[in-house]
């Protein structure tokens, strides 16, 4: 941005209505508006996504009061944060309007500051018919704004996380997979590695290993250095042991591998979907509980008035995007797909944990964008 | 316009590219008070001195209020955003040689990698409900390089001198930071990761794609580049 954009005349009561439509509808539906602050401390997001989330936000230093501050990149974070300091086990449903602030790369054509209107559903203990209710009423919402045609694609990582759940492998790497299931590269790159025999230990490793065999790791360690920085003897100790415990761990099944990547290459109608995830997956494991959750959730869409023949399945869609973990989509603009997306949303139960809860809870939350709406309606 | 080149005004590096220069018939001699940071050439008409922070000379080049600027790799990448697109390298000029590393404790014997690096965030996450903590002042370079290598949960502590102190002193548990001999990192029972440098640095001459080039400074340049290119040709 090189200057200041003011919007003004017809733009600004276009955007300004479709945000008061929005508005209506969401609270008809039940969502109590809710206003948090352009700005909040940016540790929460800090701990959430990590260093990363420097690339996407702008974070900048509060002088006066120490630590950072943080141009909020969206509603969710804050609003679940605000809903949580009250008591995670009762629900909410929040309703919210205003502009986000976003990094851009150079050279590519996505504002840095746009408008949202959309909802947060929190402790709804009915998964299934949450996330319904959230699909059909930003739908119903774009409807009532007029949007072009559309396009919708699902997934749902609940799918991805439960294979990885029942296929049968060491923990060490079930648990690294899973934390990587976000980072598609690292997480094929583990794939990769988990299905190659070991590679012989490095000279180091190797004296580790007879170190520890032979009961003189105190002995090495110590000619090793000061104990610097706050990771313990004893933490270092113990995933040494792991790692000796594990150096004879065999490939992981080239079959493990193929059945994980077919899954994720999944790419349907969402009718078909739970037929084809149950046809890819066969008898290797059962994964009948997931996919009757999923397709619970689908007969919900279906009876909300959601055409499923109309709806993409992607089973990797949703993995750029750290804190959903189980159903998500994105709807854009048919014939105009390089816009941004008209809305999008999805389930993050496990961030809740991380923000605060002492386990996940239930949550769910979508969001339009007018302004790509307004652009799509004009495009051609 | 003259020719406007930046050059660092302190310490080793100000010496070595002095030197350098005066290799290629191009005088640089302090003016005034030693302290008043002026210099003038002798040998090249048209080519205007001005002594900087090494560490100011990206911004100058990027913003082009200079023309010309030696400084390191590491500063360029670390501070300029997209540098391809607002400097180019004329010349390696073979000074100022320095590794950015990433240096873990020398006691933890179960790291040898980023793939370890990785697993003991994970670990150490669990065990201290914190993400391990990454001193540096090399903020952009760390960055890239750990998202290079698919590690989120870790944490960048601002550090502008004695990183390598820093995990005595409880303040993170590992570094990133440029080390030439490795000796200061060894003196603070720190290693350096098997996976090889972020990045080898040497001080180079870069052009600023920005700055106002009008014809006398291209000539000046052009004269300039002839007495680089015949030096490094022998």
């Amino acid at each position: 941005m090189t200057e200041a954009e003011v919007l003004d005349g017809a733009a600004l009561a276009e955007i300004e209505g479709m945000l008061s439509t929005l508005s209506t509808i969401f609270t008809d539906a039940g969502y109590a508006p809710v206003q948090p602050a352009h700005l909040f401390p940016a540790e929460a997001l800090l701990d959430l996504y990590g260093e990363d989330i420097r690339a996407r936000a702008y974070l900048f230093p509060d002088p006066a009061h120490g630590g950072e501050l943080c141009l909020r990149p969206d509603f969710t974070v804050p609003v679940a944060i605000a809903h949580g300091a009250e008591g995670w086990e009762r629900p909410g449903k929040y309703c919210y309007r205003g502009p986000v602030f976003r990094q851009q790369e150079a050279g590519i054509d996505r504002p840095t500051e746009y408008v949202q209107a959309g909802i947060e559903d929190l402790g709804g203990a009915d998964r299934a018919a949450a996330d319904a209710r959230v699909f059909a009423l930003i739908q119903r919402g774009l409807d009532a704004l007029s949007a072009p045609p559309r396009r919708t694609t699902i997934g749902d990582l609940g799918i991805v996380l439960g294979l990885l759940d029942k296929l049968e492998m060491p923990a060490n790497r079930r648990r690294q997979l899973r934390r990587h299931i976000w980072r598609p590269a690292r997480f094929h790159q583990l794939l990769d590695t988990y299905g190659r025999a070991q590679p012989a230990p490095s000279e180091r490793r190797a004296a580790l290993f007879t170190a520890l065999s032979d009961d003189r790791f105190d002995a090495l360690v110590a000619r090793a250095g000061d104990v610097v920085g706050l990771r313990s003897l004893s933490s270092i100790r113990e995933r040494a042991e792991a790692l000796a415990s594990t150096r004879d761990e065999a490939p992981m099944p080239a079959s493990q591998i193929a059945l994980i990547e077919a899954v994720l290459k999944l790419d349907c109608s969402a009718r078909e979907a739970p037929q084809r995830l149950a046809r890819t997956i066969g008898t290797v494991v059962d994964l009948t509980a997931e996919i009757d959750e999923f397709s619970v959730r689908l007969a919900a869409l279906d009876e909300a008035g959601i055409n499923l023949d109309d709806i993409r399945y992607e089973a990797a869609f949703g993995r750029n995007l750290e804190y959903y973990d189980g159903f998500v989509f994105e709807i854009v603009a048919k014939g105009a797909e390089t816009l941004p997306p008209l809305a999008g949303g999805g389930r993050y139960d496990s961030i809740t944990a991380r923000l605060g809860a002492t386990a996940s809870h239930p949550a769910v939350g979508a969001m339009v964008r007018p302004e790509t709406v307004a652009r799509a309606r004009s495009w051609r | 316009m003259a020719l406007v080149l930046g050059l660092p005004s302190k310490g080793r590096l100000m010496a070595a590219t002095i030197e350098w220069f005066a290799a290629r018939g191009i005088g640089i001699a302090q003016v005034g008070m030693e302290r008043e940071y002026r210099a003038e050439a002798q040998g090249l008409d048209g080519l205007e001195i001005v002594m900087l922070s090494a560490g100011e000379i990206p911004h100058e080049l990027a913003a082009g209020r200079i023309h010309l600027g030696v400084t390191g790799e590491d500063m360029i990448r670390e501070r300029i955003h997209e540098s391809g697109n607002r400097v180019e390298s004329l010349a390696k000029m073979g000074i100022g040689n320095a590794d950015l590393v990433i240096a873990v404790p020398d006691f933890w014997l179960d790291v040898d990698s980023m793939a370890d690096l990785d697993a003991v965030c994970d670990d150490f996450r669990t065990r201290h409900g914190m993400a391990l903590r990454v001193a540096t002042k090399y903020h952009n370079l760390t960055r890239s390089w750990f998202k290079r290598h698919g590690i989120a949960d870790y944490r960048l502590v601002d550090s502008q001198g004695a990183t390598e102190a820093g995990p005595a002193n409880l303040t993170c548990e590992i570094i990133s930071d440029i080390t030439s001999t490795g000796a200061t990192l060894r003196a603070n029972h720190l290693r350096v990761l098997d996976d090889g440098p972020i990045l080898s640095s040497t001080a180079n001459l870069w052009r600023s794609r920005l700055a106002p080039w009008g014809a006398p400074a291209e000539a000046t340049l052009a004269a300039f580049r002839a007495r680089i290119d015949a030096q490094d040709k022998i």
